[in-house]
Order: C-alpha cells, then sequence, then structure tokens
C-alpha cells in the first residue's frame, strides 16, 4: 500500500510528530492528509466511482477522498456504506488508509473488507490538511 | 477498559488456521468488539444477511460474496438471506431486464456456495423451525427484524450490517456488546398513547413519530397492550397482534434507528420486569395525535390513479394473506396488486387456497422481493399505495415513486377499483 501521489510532499527533516492508535485494519501507507472535522456518511455522501464527496452539507464537499490519508472523526449514515468504501478501492479512488477518533461499524468494515489500512482513537486536532502522514499498523507519523 | 478476550480456537481463525475467508470473517468480528469494548464473543443460533439485492450491492458488492466464497468462507450456523430484487424463478414475468437478474442470480448463488438458505425475505421470525427463541444471541442485519427478535421474542440481537452478520454467521459468533447485555435493554423513553390505534397503518403512523423521536433509544409502552389484540400461539402466523407489531418495529427501525421495544403486559422482558426496566432518567413523552405522521407518509394527496398497489413491508404473514384473500375473494382487479412475501409464507398460504383466491383477483403473490428492493421505476411505476409505514417513506426516497398510504382495506379498495378514495375514518 505504499505509494507517492502526485503533488505528495517529501517528509522534511524535522522529526515527526508521533501519536498511537488502535489497529482497526493493519498495513502500511504514506501520503498527504485531507482532514474533515465532521462525520463522513458513505453510502449517498461520496461518489463511488470518483470518491468525491457529494453531500451538499459537509465541509468537504465537491472534494474528492481518492488517493489521500483520509482523517475524519467517524462514519455515519447506512451500514451499506461498507459497500461504498469497498467500490471505491475497486475504482481505485479509495483513500490510501483512513484515521478516526473513535471508529464505528461502517467505516471499520468498510476498511477491513476494502483492505485499507485503518487506526483509530487518534487525537485528529494533531493532524492538518496537507500534512504528510505515514501509518505503520498502529503508529502514525505526521509530518508538517 | 479491559481487551477482547479472545480463546484460543478464535485467536487461531484470526490468525488464518480455517483460511483467508474465515480470518477476514474473523478480523470483522473483532474489529467491532474492540471497537465497541466487548468483554468477549458470544456463539450466535442464527444470522439474517442484509445486502442482497443488486440494487444495493452494485458490482463490487457481488465481486466481494463470489470471492468471499471462492476463498473458502461458510456459515457455521444456520443463515438466511433478506429479500433480492426480483423473484428468482419468475424474474422474466415480473419485466426484470437480463442485466440486473444475472448479477443478481450470481449474488445468491455465491451466498448458496457460503452454505447460506436462499430464503430472501425480511421476516425469518415467520418461519417455523428457523424463528429465534428468547435468550438466543443472533447476528441480524435487518432492522425491521432485529426490532422484533429483541422486543417480540426477547432474542439478542445488535443492529449488524450485511458483511458483518454474514462474517458473524461464517465464524459463528458475534462481539458481546449493545443488545447482547442485559443493561444496554433498559428504556430510555416512556411512551403512552393518548389516541386510538385502530389498524396496521395506525401503527405504521405510530412508528413514524416515535422513530423521530427516540432514535436509537428504547422504547416503553405502558399502554400500547390495550390496542392489541393477544398475540397468537404461533407468533409465525403473525395474528392481528404480530401484523400490527411487524408494521411498528420496521417503522421504528427505518425513522429512528430502534432496536428494541418494551410493551408492558405483552412483549417477554416487560412481562417478567414491568416498569423495572425503565432507566431513572428515561424521558417521558405522550402521542395525542397520528395526523403529522399521515401528512407526511401519505405523501402525494393530490394522487389518485394508482399504478401498483402493495402490501407486505416487512413481508405479508400468513394472518395478512388471509384479510387479502378475504377481501379479493370474488372481485376483479383495476390496478396491479403485488402482495410481497417469503416462498415459505406463500407455500403455507397456498395450502389454505388463498394464493388462487388472490390470483383469481388478478392479484400478485410475489415472493422473495419488495417494491422497495426491486427497480420498480424499471417496471413503469410511478404512483404507489400501501398500507405499510416503512414501505411509505422508503420507497419514494429509493424508486422516486408517488406515494398514497392508507389503511389495508382503502389499499384493496384501490386495487378493486384503480382509484384512491378518502378513508371512511379519517386519522385522528
Amino acid at each position: 500500500m505504499l505509494s507517492d501521489p502526485a503533488g505528495a510532499a517529501p517528509p522534511p527533516a524535522r522529526p515527526p510528530l508521533r501519536l498511537q492508535g488502535r489497529v482497526i485494519h493493519a498495513g502500511q501507507a504514506e501520503g498527504v492528509a485531507l482532514v474533515s472535522a465532521e462525520a463522513i456518511g458513505f453510502l449517498g455522501g461520496v461518489h463511488p466511482e470518483t470518491g468525491v464527496i457529494l453531500d451538499r452539507n459537509h465541509p468537504l464537499h465537491g472534494q474528492s477522498i481518492a488517493g489521500v490519508i483520509l482523517v475524519f472523526p467517524h462514519g455515519k449514515g447506512s451500514t451499506v456504506g461498507s459497500y461504498t468504501i469497498l467500490r471505491l478501492q475497486k475504482a481505485g479512488a479509495a483513500p490510501l488508509a483512513m484515521i478516526n477518533a473513535a471508529s464505528e461499524a461502517i467505516t471499520a468494515v468498510g476498511a477491513i473488507i476494502a483492505g485499507i489500512p485503518m487506526v483509530d482513537q487518534i487525537d485528529i486536532t494533531q493532524i492538518q490538511t496537507g500534512d504528510f502522514v505515514r501509518i505503520h499498523n498502529q503508529t502514525i507519523e505526521i509530518y508538517k | 477498559m479491559p481487551d477482547l478476550h479472545l480463546t484460543p480456537a478464535e485467536e487461531a481463525l484470526l490468525a488464518g488456521s480455517a483460511g483467508p475467508g474465515v480470518q477476514k470473517a474473523m478480523q470483522i468480528v473483532v474489529a467491532l468488539g474492540r471497537i465497541y469494548a466487548a468483554p468477549d464473543l458470544t456463539p450466535i443460533t442464527h444470522a439474517q444477511i442484509s445486502g442482497v439485492s443488486y440494487k444495493n450491492l452494485g458490482d463490487a458488492g457481488v465481486d466481494f460474496l463470489n470471492h468471499w466464497a471462492a476463498e473458502g468462507a461458510s456459515v457455521r450456523v444456520p443463515t438466511t438471506l433478506n429479500p433480492a430484487g426480483m423473484e428468482l424463478e419468475r424474474w422474466q414475468e415480473m419485466g426484470i431486464s437480463p442485466d440486473f437478474a444475472r448479477p443478481q442470480l450470481i449474488a445468491i448463488s455465491a451466498f448458496r456456495q457460503m452454505g447460506v438458505t436462499p430464503t430472501m425475505s425480511c421476516t425469518p421470525y415467520l418461519f417455523p423451525g428457523i424463528a429465534p427463541r428468547r435468550g438466543d444471541h443472533l447476528a441480524w442485519a435487518e432492522s425491521s427484524a432485529v426490532v422484533w427478535a429483541n422486543s417480540v421474542v426477547g432474542a439478542y440481537t445488535n443492529r449488524e450490517g450485511g458483511p458483518s452478520a454474514l462474517a458473524a454467521a461464517i465464524v459463528g459468533r458475534t462481539a458481546r456488546y449493545g443488545y447482547h447485555l442485559e443493561a444496554n435493554r433498559l428504556a430510555t423513553h416512556v411512551v403512552e398513547i393518548a389516541c386510538p390505534l385502530r389498524t396496521i397503518a395506525d401503527f405504521g403512523a405510530l412508528s413514524y413519530i416515535v422513530g423521530k423521536e427516540v432514535g436509537d433509544g428504547v422504547p416503553y409502552f405502558p399502554d400500547l397492550g390495550a390496542w392489541l389484540p393477544p398475540l397468537p400461539a404461533d407468533l409465525t402466523t403473525g395474528g392481528e397482534a404480530g401484523d400490527r407489531l411487524k408494521t411498528l418495529g420496521a417503522g421504528i427501525a427505518a425513522y429512528g434507528a430502534v432496536a428494541l421495544y418494551h410493551i408492558a403486559g405483552v412483549t417477554p422482558e416487560a412481562r417478567d420486569l414491568g416498569e423495572r426496566l425503565i432507566r431513572g432518567d428515561a424521558r417521558r413523552l405522550t402521542i395525542d395525535s397520528l395526523a403529522p405522521a399521515y401528512a407526511i407518509m401519505d405523501a402525494n394527496p393530490e394522487t389518485t390513479q394508482i399504478d401498483l398497489v402493495t402490501i407486505g413491508c416487512p413481508h405479508a404473514s400468513l394472518t395478512e394473506l388471509r384479510r387479502v384473500a378475504a377481501r379479493l375473494h370474488g372481485e376483479k382487479l383495476a390496478t396491479r396488486l403485488w402482495v410481497t412475501t417469503s416462498q415459505i409464507t406463500r407455500a403455507r398460504a397456498a395450502q389454505e387456497g388463498l394464493i388462487d383466491l388472490i390470483q383469481q383477483a388478478g392479484g400478485e403473490v410475489v415472493a422473495d422481493t419488495c417494491a422497495v428492493v426491486a427497480p420498480v421505476r424499471q417496471l413503469g411505476i410511478k404512483r404507489m399505495a400501501t398500507n405499510a409505514g416503512k414501505m411509505a417513506c422508503y420507497a419514494p426516497m429509493h424508486s422516486g415513486v408517488e406515494m398514497r398510504f392508507g389503511d389495508l382495506e382503502q389499499c384493496l379498495e384501490a386495487a378493486i377499483t384503480g382509484q384512491w378514495r378518502a378513508p371512511s375514518l379519517p386519522p385522528i
């Protein structure tokens, strides 16, 4: 799952902020963070083939979650949203990894069936959109 | 907080001892156990899988099921399926396109390969030999069935998602949290009824109001029993009381996220514990009118021409089929009528001659599917009528149809005449 999407800044020399979370789905990934302060509803809220957030009331409306380290408090809405995460992954439009404050069944099951690395129990206020983030199982390194 | 405790056998499955399919299932069950701080896993007696219609699965979902089956996953406990997008044996007659039918049949065959019993129904509790018993731990993913199992039967289940219920079936256990624990089964709301509840549709309207008020809480109804006939000795027939509770549970699960309610003197935990089930901080509310619910659910009052009358959400019980057959005896329908049910209940009804009576009038008794999960717009249906509280809002949302909502008598009258008429008793 190592990848270096276009536009990803290489990690600067400064030592990273290191956080420990709880593994929902083990794995490694690195990339640029996209942070949502609000919960994400996947079914109907995210386009299953492009990753664009469709929910007009969401602060990230119009932005794509494809190829980023997606940081959000937790999922919401229909449990069918787990299949939306799977559809994103099949379409090549899934996040590289997901980080939650406190996960729930929809996102966790979606991460597992789609094989996307995922960690929760993270203080997500420590991460800003644009930070370079590296995930190795429960360990998260944040490069400002 | 103590970590989730796994037995050595469970640890082995998690490590992949039974192959990647079972390992993935255990990963899902364990992840949920950790997220919701379960002390351990509990064996289950039955699983009910949602995410069966191709309309909801999409190609990715179908591929996923095939892949899971190919990884050698198979269920360890009796497992049944939610409705599909069509009647499996009669999709051509229904007018379903092969582009929909083909992936739908592939999905069902993946489930079969995993050992799932293809019941294609939201009412596993109406099946003799399958219906759960009090105290059973289940992994059920159909929200209307979850409410019935917890409330009417006194079994224990959370509102599982489709993949998590299938995962639980594959490992034969689920994480012990939520409604598996007695402490979480206490009532958060006390809901008094101060208006008459005369029909199944009235219970559907009530479900809308209570669902919106209660959210994911547990309502306790101290006086609702006054509007219920006694439950039948054989709950799998439905009965007049069961049909009302079936629609109530479906609606409060859909309009709220309720998984459990108690009715004083009626449901098993309330019969045993009474008001001891009510939490000290429970909110109290009184329902004195159903009119606001009817105003929303009977969404298109200008619509009088009906393309499809649909009865059976959740799937019709034997009692409902008896009522429909009795009303249609000797009639000729002016519009299309679907009574949606399971193959199992349809076979029981056929033994009583009920299916013939409905078909002679021109009605269809459709199994395996319903008007929410079938592609009804592709069938040219734009204006529907129903007596089912959950269907009233779900069909317009999922299929973009106009909707009339009223009592069974009114719906069958519309099927006979093709016209929706004002009720003899307006909503209170």
